[in-house]
């Protein structure tokens, strides 16, 4: 306080005074805003967008050489060793054993974790809402067996029939997105359902509805704005899930084609080196956990500031 | 009723999917094999595959009834018997982390709750952040990389049957931890709430007016009342031991269930994968049937009618 108020020039004093206030005071900042996994959010994003002029090598350039190469800070491997010295370029994370660099592999791993967690979360929160909307808001019989539908879907258990997918359907990235949907969007419907039937009886959606307003208008014009604060809730605390389904199912050989690299699957090809290369596991799974973690503490953030009540959503 | 009708519309899902692609007999032949075609018609025959779709369907599900899900194409042997042999390994994998998860993760809610604001809370919340925030599979991967592989401390891999029990038990540390990791999170973060709810109520504060110990506001005016949320999650966290089993099952080559399936999938075995598909399912909607029972025992204010 002294040092805001007395002098405008920075005595040594001053100078140390304010010193001693930064690690208070951006502590303070830290737990107000979501620093870090916004950091982590945007370099992710960099990663996915520019990916191309990021990675060092060809993500799926295969040579036999730098198999198994090791990370660039083993100095000794890349200087002594007669394979390391023989590498015209280090591997910032090493390279697994077909010699496919790990960064580069890592770097575009994002995208398809990415995209494919954006796309099929907002395709699904759309599809969700909609149910949601529509069941809380006419009743009756589709509402009836929409809940049904519901509870016995979330009865199944999700991994397995992706399995009978793969099997009977084929393997893809379109494929995988359609599987996430169909977890995403009956997850929301239930709390969207229970949101719009307390909406729908409140006095300003009768005001519009004795005004004239069709159902139409009803729901997306008055309704929707109100359960659109739960929906981003719900979406951004349900992304990392949805991140870690889909590294899953990858990591078991039947999410992403083995074509394009992607976490999960990168996890899988380090399994059988995993003695003597660690570091080919250990990349993409610190990618898929750092990731996850963003996004949930995110999603944990814009709950408490949004709406604290609720809390009880926070599965 | 409801656990029938879920069953149906399971089947019906993985019927649907069979069918989904090409003639459904393909599902049954296994690729560059000749078949003699007498065998072939009588497969036919037997799934009624030279029949109207509809009819199609129930006399799958009559077989699927009858206790019969066919025969595993790669073993030539019926799926029933051999998801019978697997079944010990994965139940004794599931019920030992679900012990696990619930005998830590519960006493670990309680305490983040009574001491908030503490380290202690914090420690526990920042473990249940990660332990929802970690793949499973990469967690027990450098698991073995640490334990096994490094230190050498755990074995790798297997379920150790046959040797002396403390060698056995070695083998479950790194699985059970892995599978168990995650219900524990859930169960801590629900419990946490749920008290955190229920100490601020006006019964406690009553309680507290009265004179009443602290001791026994905690364990019998709050806890009982705090208990019934993480019970109703119980089903929730059995959906997400079915789905984290298969995982633990892969990578530390558990000879259970899981790991039929995935090799079910790496074969192309039909059968087989749908057969643990409906023994998963109908398991699952069990417990669920379970864990409602039990819910009206815990908190008599529901009544089933």
């Amino acid at each position: 306080m002294i040092g805001h108020t007395e002098s405008t020039e920075a005595t040594p004093q001053t100078v140390q005074l304010r010193l001693r206030k930064v690690p208070r005071t951006s502590w303070r900042f830290l737990r107000r805003w979501p620093v870090v996994p916004v950091v982590v959010i945007v370099l992710l994003a960099t990663f996915a967008l520019f990916a191309p002029l990021i990675a060092p090598f060809d993500p799926n350039d295969q040579n036999l050489r730098r198999s198994l190469a090791r990370p660039m800070w083993y100095s000794e491997y890349y200087q002594t060793d007669p394979i390391g010295q023989r590498l015209e370029t280090r591997h910032i994370l090493g390279a697994d054993k077909f010699g496919r660099d790990v960064f580069s592999r890592v770097v575009y791993g994002t995208r398809v974790s990415l995209a494919v967690a954006i796309i099929a979360m907002a395709s699904g929160t759309i599809l969700g809402a909609w149910a949601g909307i529509t069941t809380g808001f006419y009743g009756g019989l589709f509402d009836e067996l929409m809940t049904r539908f519901v509870d016995v879907w979330n009865a199944l258990p999700f991994l397995l029939i992706a399995l009978v997918v793969s099997i009977t359907v084929g393997q893809g990235v379109i494929i995988m997105m359609v599987l996430l949907i169909m977890l995403t969007w009956v997850g929301l419907v239930r709390n969207v359902r229970a949101e719009v039937l307390s909406l729908k009886t409140r006095d300003y959606v009768l005001a519009a509805r004795v005004a004239g307003a069709s159902d139409i208008r009803l729901m997306y014009r008055h309704i929707l704005p109100g359960v659109s604060n739960l929906l981003l809730v719900l979406a951004s605390l349900r992304v990392g899930g949805l991140i870690l389904t889909e590294a899953s199912l990858s990591f078991l050989g039947v999410g992403i084609p083995s074509r394009i690299p992607s976490w999960g699957q990168m996890i899988s090809d380090g399994r059988d080196t995993l003695d003597e290369a660690w570091w080919i596991s250990f990349f993409p799974g610190l990618g898929i956990f750092l990731t996850v973690m963003s996004m949930n503490f995110l999603g944990d953030w814009i709950r408490d500031r949004t709406d604290p009540r609720l809390r009880q959503l926070s599965d | 009723m409801f656990a029938a009708l879920s069953m149906i519309v399971a089947s019906m899902a993985v019927f649907g999917l069979a069918h989904a692609k090409e003639d459904p007999i393909n599902l049954f032949i296994q690729p560059g094999y000749f078949m003699a075609p007498e065998t072939l018609a009588a497969l036919k025959a037997k799934w009624g595959l030279d029949k109207p779709l509809v009819l199609q369907y129930l006399t799958w599900a009559g077989n699927m009834l009858r206790g019969d899900l066919g025969d595993s194409v790669q073993q030539q042997r019926p799926v029933t018997k051999i998801v019978g042999e697997k079944w010990g390994a994965t139940a004794q994998l599931a019920i030992v982390a679900w012990i696990f998860g619930t005998i830590t993760g519960v006493p670990l809610g309680i305490v983040s709750a009574l001491k908030r604001g503490s380290p202690t809370d914090y420690f526990a919340r920042g473990f249940a952040l990660f332990g929802q925030s970690l793949p499973a599979f990469w967690v027990g991967l450098v698991g073995i990389w640490i334990f096994a592989v490094y230190l050498g401390w755990l074995p790798v891999f297997g379920r150790g049957s046959g040797l002396p029990f403390f060698e056995q038990a070695k083998h479950y540390v790194l699985p059970v931890l892995v599978l168990g990791w995650g219900p524990m999170a859930g169960y801590m973060r629900i419990t946490r709430s749920a008290m955190l709810e229920v100490l601020d109520s006006e019964y406690i504060k009553l309680a507290r007016a009265k004179g009443v110990s602290n001791r026994v506001v905690v364990w019998k005016h709050a806890l009982r009342n705090a208990l019934i949320q993480p019970l109703t999650i119980a089903t929730l966290l059995l959906a997400g031991f079915m789905d984290g089993a298969v995982l633990v099952e892969v990578i530390f080559a558990w000879p259970g269930v899981g790991r039929v399936a995935v090799e079910a999938v790496n074969q192309n075995d039909f059968m087989l994968i749908t057969g643990t598909v409906f023994i998963f399912t109908a398991l699952y909607l069990v417990m669920s049937l379970v864990a409602d029972l039990l819910y009206t025992i815990v908190d008599p204010r529901i009544r089933y009618a």
